[in-house]
């Protein structure tokens, strides 16, 4: 991994690299080398299978993380590209082309949290959800106990317990 | 609205041409009224025994649920043997299996399906998210009691259901149908606007008639 | 197979053409153009999803694949929930085939949390994994056989299917949600007599099969309807995220158990099933001979695995286990293909963010829209059966 890194970095400007498994390593990229990177990788260094592309959400930062796995099955290894995409009007360009079944996976970001992909096909049709009226649900300032207790009549009687202190009061009951 | 619900002119393969309005052709216009009884009560008993021996319910796997009712159709457990099997097509069907949580999406098929389906029908939840949400009581896609929106005769509890106690279920159902009080549909009849309100509160995108049957 | 002329060639003239931007151009108004939907009370569906069909005549010229019918948000619920508590619910992610999830899930926290589970529970690990991929493959066979009308394939296999979720009764207590493997370990030992009783279960299974061999695959009905039909081009697999089974019928011995060993499958000996022909008989050939792999794997570990040890790694207090911040990923190879979880910590009692990466995502979206241009409808059940696809991992 350590040498694909050097090879890399000589072409591209990356940041540090995260060694997580002997065959597993992340890498951050800037937004505008992303898909010069992925060609290169996919067509030069054997990395031929988009294992998945999905985003975490670091509100903390105010950016998205997006997150595009690939493999190479000969050499056994797996490389993480890290895109770091400001949090306001989040936009990324579709690499559709490239792996025709990153479409689905961008419809998803599109819908879950709300990161635009440009002429992705079929970007903007409804995926999972149908007549979502909030704030798209994977962001971390949606509530969804909130959303769930003012939309859905919920049937009384049910309660709920913090762990920890549940515990504490069953295993030593009247303890400190 | 979709684009095959919106008004539109068709031309025929033989050159006429003609307007469909689908929201207005296509279905049924009246919404539905409370099915009396039969006129003397011996024979609406024997009505309803003939109706609990005969359960056949809506081969629709709306959740989880569905995984346990394959081995209700094999000879291990084989739910045939009291009457009961499964149906492709509402317009066989008398009894919908709510098999697990709804989501909303799943929520607005359940009832059109529901209201496809003929005359005296009984709705059975399966599963303990239809009864609070169970282990989904934080969703924000599904429904947390599914009697606010379809009328339950029945839950069978459980994350999920053993075959044994779908079978239980089963004459349980039947215990209910041939006391007479399997009267959902005379339920959901009569608190019509009720029903509607609330599963308009939770399906945010109507685009489908009232009535579809 | 003879070569012979189709008994019907449809008049392509009259299709649909390509806009500019590659959408069809369809114009329903046109009365040529018949829309269809198959699903979601459908019987030819593989769960609760749809699939809109556009016709002419009796051939799909376009097809829209509509999932989200069991969207639950897991992804969701699972950061507002500490990584015990997530251990109970990730089972309901995938339902004929639960315990990939258990495994990712818990292979993913040891990982982060630098948890090495013990040798004797990787072994039950691996057992439980192949007796969830025999249950699996059964209910496919049963399935592909009943989407072209067979039903009693799906009869016989339903009931071997209910002797091995006795087994997994047995050892786990319970039938579909087994909630076995948690985070550090395995809950419990085999149960005395467990080989025994296995070893029974997998010669019934072991006949079974070949009842369904005979019955299914040298059908002449079944052989008709399905050779050569639903063929996936190999140079397609990668750019489509195709795996397991539906890229080894394919002629690529994709195999996560093989390319990135875990769990004790290093120690095991097996080869993975190779198919070439790639259309929906080579791959319900290649997942019945799968299974006699899998019966042969589970001998095997049944004879290796060793009697005693300890089943669970010391684990800190889950009430308050917090787990330092990073990311990884893990991979199994469950009975569709690569089956991986993805997770962000970020240092507190809470993951930041869980991805399941279901292999259904890829085989029933893209693929799938692919495949079913100009099938006959009556195919497409049959097709959809053959990628072997379970709705919840695609919406989760």
């Amino acid at each position: 991994m350590r040498e694909l890194y050097s090879q890399l970095k000589q072409l591209f400007p990356l940041g540090e690299l995260t060694e997580q498994r002997q065959d597993l390593a992340f890498v951050t990229v800037p937004q505008e080398h992303l898909r010069s990177l992925l060609l290169h990788l996919r067509d030069r260094e054997g990395f031929t299978h988009l294992v998945l592309l999905t985003a975490v959400d670091w509100l903390e930062d105010n950016i998205f993380q997006l997150t595009y796995l690939l493999t190479n099955r000969e050499q056994q290894r797996t490389l993480g590209l890290r895109v770091m995409l400001p949090r306001d009007a989040a936009t990324m360009q579709s690499i559709h082309d490239i792996w025709p079944t990153a479409a689905t996976y961008q419809r998803e970001l599109r819908e879950m949290f709300g990161i635009a992909f440009p002429d992705s096909p079929r970007v903007d049709e409804e995926f999972i959800l149908e007549g979502w009226i909030d704030i798209p649900p994977y962001r971390r300032d949606f509530d969804t106990l909130k959303y769930a207790e003012e939309n859905y009549s919920q049937r009384p009687g049910r309660v709920t317990h913090d762990p920890a202190e549940h515990m504490k009061q069953k295993l030593y009951p009247g303890g400190t | 609205m979709k684009e095959e619900l919106q008004k539109r002119v068709i031309k025929g393969p033989d050159g006429v041409e003609f307007e469909v309005e689908p929201l207005r052709d296509y279905y049924c216009e009246a919404p539905p009224t409370v099915m009396p009884g039969a006129y003397i009560q011996i024979v609406e008993d024997l009505f309803n025994w003939a109706r609990a021996e005969s359960i056949w319910i809506l081969g629709f796997g709306t959740g989880c649920g569905a995984i346990e009712m394959r081995p209700l159709m094999t000879p291990r457990f084989d739910a045939y043997r009291y009457g009961v099997q499964w149906r492709p097509t509402p317009r066989q069907a008398n009894l919908l299996m709510i098999s697990g949580y709804l989501s909303t999406k799943t929520l607005k098929r359940a009832i059109r399906s529901y209201e496809q389906m003929q005359s005296p029908k009984y709705v059975v939840g399966l599963g303990s998210c239809t009864i609070n949400g169970g282990m989904y009581w934080d969703s924000y896609n599904t429904i947390k009691r599914l009697d606010d929106y379809l009328p339950v005769d029945l839950y069978i509890a459980g994350c999920m259901p053993r075959p044994e106690a779908l079978l239980a279920g089963f004459q349980d159902m039947k215990k209910l149908i041939r006391a007479g009080k399997g009267e959902g549909a005379n339920r959901y009849a009569e608190n019509f606007d009720w029903y509607k309100a609330n599963q308009k509160r939770v399906i945010h995108d109507w685009d489908m008639p009232d009535y579809s049957w | 197979m003879t070569d012979h002329a189709p008994l019907f060639t449809p008049d392509r003239s009259q299709y649909p053409a390509h806009k500019a931007d590659g959408t069809l151009d369809i114009d329903l108004a046109s009365g040529k153009y018949l829309k269809l939907w198959q699903g979601p009370n459908h019987p030819g569906i593989t769960g609760n999803m749809s699939v809109e069909l556009t016709v002419c005549g009796d051939e799909v010229v376009e097809g829209k694949v509509h999932v989200g019918y069991l969207h639950r948000g897991f992804e969701k619920l699972m950061e507002r929930r500490t990584y015990i508590q997530c251990f109970p619910i990730v089972c309901r992610i995938c339902v004929p085939e639960p315990d990939f999830n258990e495994y990712c899930y818990a292979a993913a926290v040891e990982e982060l949390a630098g948890i090495k589970s013990p040798e004797r529970s990787d072994w039950i690990r691996t057992l439980i994994l192949e007796m969830g991929r025999i249950n699996s493959y059964m209910m496919y066979l049963g399935g592909q056989a009943g989407s072209l009308g067979l039903g009693v394939i799906a009869q016989w296999t339903t009931y071997v299917r209910d002797l091995m979720l006795d087994r997994f009764e047995e050892l786990t207590g319970a039938r579909i949600y087994h909630m076995f493997i948690l985070p550090g370990g395995v809950r419990d030992g085999l149960p005395e007599g467990f080989e025994k009783r296995m070893e029974e279960t997998l010669r019934e299974m072991e006949s079974t099969m070949q009842d369904v061999y005979e019955v299914m695959f040298c059908n002449a009905v079944f052989k008709k309807r399905t050779v050569g039909v639903g063929y996936i081009d190999p140079a397609l697999l990668d750019s489509y995220g195709v795996t397991g089974p539906n890229a080894r019928a394919a002629g690529v011995a994709k195999d996560v158990r093989k390319d990135h060993p875990y769990l004790v499958y290093p120690e095991l000996d097996f080869e993975p099933v190779i198919g070439h022909d790639s259309d929906i008989y080579t791959r319900a050939d290649v997942r019945r001979r799968d299974v006699l792999v899998s019966i042969d794997l589970v001998r095997q570990i049944l004879a290796k695995m060793p009697r005693s040890g300890p089943l669970m790694a010391s684990v800190p207090n889950v009430l308050h286990w917090k787990i330092p911040r990073g990311e990884t990923y893990v991979r199994g190879e469950c009975s569709r293909g690569e089956y991986g979880y993805y997770l962000v910590a970020d240092g507190s009692g809470y993951p930041r963010r869980v991805n399941v990466r279901g292999p259904s995502y890829t085989h029933a979206m893209t693929l799938l829209e692919r495949l079913i241009v100009n099938i006959s409808i009556s195919d497409v059940a049959s097709l959809m059966v053959s990628l072997h696809t379970y709705p919840p991992e695609i919406e989760r």
